[in-house]
């Protein structure tokens, strides 16, 4: 019984703090709305919004409403980290090998750069890219050409832009390319565990995704058009870029901070992974007669990854909530649109400020739910 | 006798044929990147640009093939081949490493000082093509005080001297006294700390003037702020992290909600939380002030992180400590306070350290409030009409402090990670 009741207090303290806490505030902000006339709710969602933003992935204009603006932040978000994750991880990966190197100079290179920009806060090289780097680049009409198509100018990057006829065939495509990839490794799996058989699994693959695409194009559904952006004079001294995709600077020394700044944490979690195995793993495999390239693709890489990945998905949540700091430079992302912009016209800070919160918390707890379930399927299988 | 030579593959034969051939191409291609870099001459120019352009690496490619000699019995040169030069991917890089190095030396030293004005107090002072350190010279009051009144950054500068001589005591005390240690650290401290920076730098009473938060900022701000988190974020991570390991299943998944919440929530959300959401949920007529609030949402948000990186050390205990504990008959309190958490959080000081590094890291991030710490202010010295166009100097500057404090930081980290190792 004595034990029982020294359980069941203490929770019962705690929960009740936590309540009374809770209360305390709810109660507050009722008094507080009221005296502001301000009802909580999420109506004003469907309200027209009235403002313009910037660069949008979706149509929008303030005609739409704010639900739709909390869209085109969100969506604006998820670029940046996209590109981000994908950037910083090609370069973590290729960083954490070369401090593995034997070479000294490019041991030392790569202990540089890791040291270098881990070392300065993200909000800073943020600035550095935005309102120094890209600032020093030229005005449009200024602008030399990069093999003739791209141009990078104060303005932003102009790239040619792809015109696709029939898309979603050539998707078909490659949607069948992978599944046929899916069958034939199962199929190769098979083979191996029965016969003991390698297959060139991964010449297939790599032929497959080229050759399905391929078909697509020579049979002549879909095609394929590049449109080059050109200079267009708009007044006396004003020009612009017509055609092509243009990318915002402001997009570019975010996506730049931010792989580089995270890239950095990547090549410490590769370099602790690959130093992680030991040498008779190596050794080992050698010894039963693999070659170079099957004991990094048999032994080394998948007890590596094993290592790697639980510390780089912290990095890629990391990376995720740093792409916030967008809102320093003016980069329309969630928080600027929607906890800056929308919440200034509407004065709806619970309701905005709750829903921005468990967006990013949604986001993080996706990207670590996929990484846990794929960090699950490589762990060690005991049998 | 003259042996026959095999340019492709060089061997200890014809030895000095092979390094004094490679070292003449080696140093050809590093003379013409020097010249270029230094002094703007191709000497190469009567070729065609893309042969131009390559051919130092061709040459050196070709300098580094000659002299990779296996086992050629001179030390220096089997070291060379050993650690840069093993084969020719590892010599291409090698060489454009080199080549970079030598490109960027030329511009970078006459920017930061060759070409670079320090003199002078205007922008004009600065003809140079180089930075303009005048422009950091000016502002330094401000980089560093904000827009404390000048006649009382003293108080600043004596609040910050007693506090890190107050921070040093712990390394002199008599053995009868080296027990409150901990409470001195943990409670005494802070307490001062948060005294003399109420009573000095706020001031408002004993005759000094009394200075609003809105005018502190700079680098002080910076380290103001890092501080009361830093003291604040421990003793609340440290509950969390108990209460996550705890055997109540209440007290358990509130801290859990509460660790994840935080940790899923990028820190400017938090501080917009601080801004405009928190006032809300405050009484009407209660005011708090901002640097308040903004101490109080940093200290909870890494007060999360804190409590992962102690549940580690927790979890890195041995089950027999707490068994042992146990049989001695310890509560729950008296079996954490002296078995479990110094054992615990000797393990756990390099993650904590890191930690911390991210906290410094992350006090730009007030400007989302309108607190100006040291890169706020580099953004309102920025468009100072009298000093536009310094952006790149003010940024080179903040970097090289942040970078300063925070490599030294890391360093320090590493190195009591090496020193608690050993002892389990």
């Amino acid at each position: 019984m004595n034990s029982k009741v020294r359980k069941i207090i203490p929770q019962l303290i705690t929960l009740l703090a936590v309540i009374l806490i809770f209360g305390f505030f709810t109660f507050n902000a009722q008094i507080n709305m009221d005296n502001r006339g301000i009802e909580f709710g999420f109506g004003f969602l469907s309200q027209e919004s009235s403002f313009d933003v910037q660069f949008s992935l979706i149509d929008y204009d303030g005609s739409h409403s704010y639900a739709r603006a909390y869209l085109v932040g969100l969506l604006n978000t998820l670029l940046v980290a996209f590109i981000g994750i994908i950037i910083s991880t090609i370069l973590g990966v290729i960083v954490g090998i070369a401090r593995l190197s034997p070479n000294y100079l490019i041991e030392r290179s790569a202990a540089f750069y890791v040291e270098f920009f881990r070392n300065i806060p993200l909000l800073l090289q943020i600035f550095f890219w935005y309102f120094a780097a890209l600032r020093a680049l030229p005005l449009p009409q200024n602008a030399d050409s990069i093999f003739g198509v791209f141009y990078l100018t104060i303005k932003g990057l102009f790239v040619p832009r792809l015109v696709w006829e029939n898309l979603d065939i050539f998707f078909y495509s490659l949607i069948a390319a992978v599944i046929s990839i899916i069958v034939i490794r199962n199929y190769a799996r098979k083979i191996q565990e029965n016969q003991g058989k390698q297959l060139p699994v991964f010449s297939i693959s790599i032929g497959l995704l080229i050759i399905l695409p391929l078909l697509a194009f020579l049979t002549g559904v879909v095609s394929l058009g590049v449109e080059v952006p050109v200079l267009e004079q708009i007044a006396t001294t004003s020009f612009i870029y017509k055609g092509g995709l243009g990318i915002p600077p402001e997009l570019i020394a975010l996506t730049l901070a931010l792989s580089l700044y995270t890239a950095t944490f990547i090549a410490e979690c590769v370099r602790a992974g690959i130093q992680g195995i030991s040498k008779g793993q190596k050794e080992a495999a050698a010894s039963i007669g693999l070659t170079p390239n099957q004991i990094l693709k048999l032994v080394i890489m998948p007890q590596a990854l094993r290592i790697i990945i639980p510390p780089t998905t912290n990095q890629y949540l990391n990376l995720t909530k740093n792409s916030s700091l967008a809102a320093a430079i003016a980069y329309p992302d969630l928080v600027l649109v929607f906890a800056g912009t929308a919440l200034m016209q509407t004065g709806r800070a619970i309701e905005i400020v709750s829903i921005t919160m468990l967006t990013y918390l949604s986001i993080s707890l996706a990207i670590s739910l996929l990484m846990n379930w794929y960090n699950k399927k490589i762990a060690i299988k005991e049998k | 006798m003259m042996n026959k030579l095999n340019f492709l593959k060089p061997d200890r034969k014809n030895l000095n044929t092979y390094l004094y051939s490679g070292s003449f191409l080696f140093f050809i291609a590093i003379f013409d990147v020097f010249l270029s870099s230094f002094f703007k001459i191709n000497i190469t120019s009567f070729l065609p640009n893309l042969v131009s352009f390559l051919l130092p690496l061709i040459l050196g490619i070709l300098g580094l093939h000659l002299i990779r000699i296996e086992f050629s019995g001179i030390k220096n040169l089997d070291l060379l081949n050993k650690n840069i030069n093993t084969n020719n991917f590892n010599a291409t890089l090698t060489l454009i490493i080199i080549f970079a190095i030598i490109k960027s030396i030329a511009p970078v030293t006459s920017w930061f000082f060759i070409d670079a004005n320090i003199a002078g107090d205007t922008k004009e002072a600065c003809t140079g093509s180089g930075a303009c350190w005048t422009y950091i010279k000016i502002w330094l009051r401000r980089f560093i005080y904000g827009m404390y009144p000048n006649e009382l950054q003293w108080r600043i500068n004596i609040s910050f001297i007693l506090l890190i001589a107050l921070a040093f005591v712990g390394y002199f005390p008599s053995e009868k006294l080296r027990k409150f240690l901990t409470l001195y650290y943990v409670a005494i401290y802070p307490i001062i700390a948060f005294i003399l920076i109420y009573y000095l730098i706020s001031g408002g009473t004993f005759g000094l003037v009394w200075v609003e938060t809105g005018a502190w900022g700079g680098l002080s701000l910076t380290f103001i702020v890092s501080f009361f988190c830093l003291i604040f974020c421990f003793p609340v991570g440290m509950f969390l992290a108990l209460g996550r390991r705890s055997q109540l299943p209440t007290v358990r998944y509130i801290s859990v909600g509460f660790i994840e919440f935080w940790r899923g929530v990028p820190l400017i959300t938090v501080l917009f939380m601080s801004s405009v959401m928190f006032p809300m949920f405050l009484p009407e007529d209660f005011f708090m002030d901002k640097l308040v609030r903004v101490i109080i949402a940093i200290s909870l948000f890494e007060a999360a992180y804190v409590a992962e990186v102690i549940r580690g050390g927790l979890q890195a205990l041995p089950r027999g400590q707490y068994d042992a504990a146990k049989s001695l008959g310890m509560g729950y309190w008296k079996m954490h306070i002296f078995v479990i958490l110094p054992q615990a959080l000797k393990l756990v000081i390099p993650g904590i350290a890191n930690t911390f590094l991210a906290l410094v890291k992350d006090t730009p991030l007030i400007f989302v409030v309108g607190l100006l710490e040291l890169v706020g202010m580099l953004n309102l010295a920025k468009t100072n009409p009298e000093w536009l166009g310094f952006a790149m100097e003010g940024y080179v500057f903040a970097a090289i402090i942040f970078w300063i404090i925070c490599y030294a930081m890391s360093k320090y980290s590493y190195n009591l990670e090496l020193k608690y190792k050993t002892d389990r």
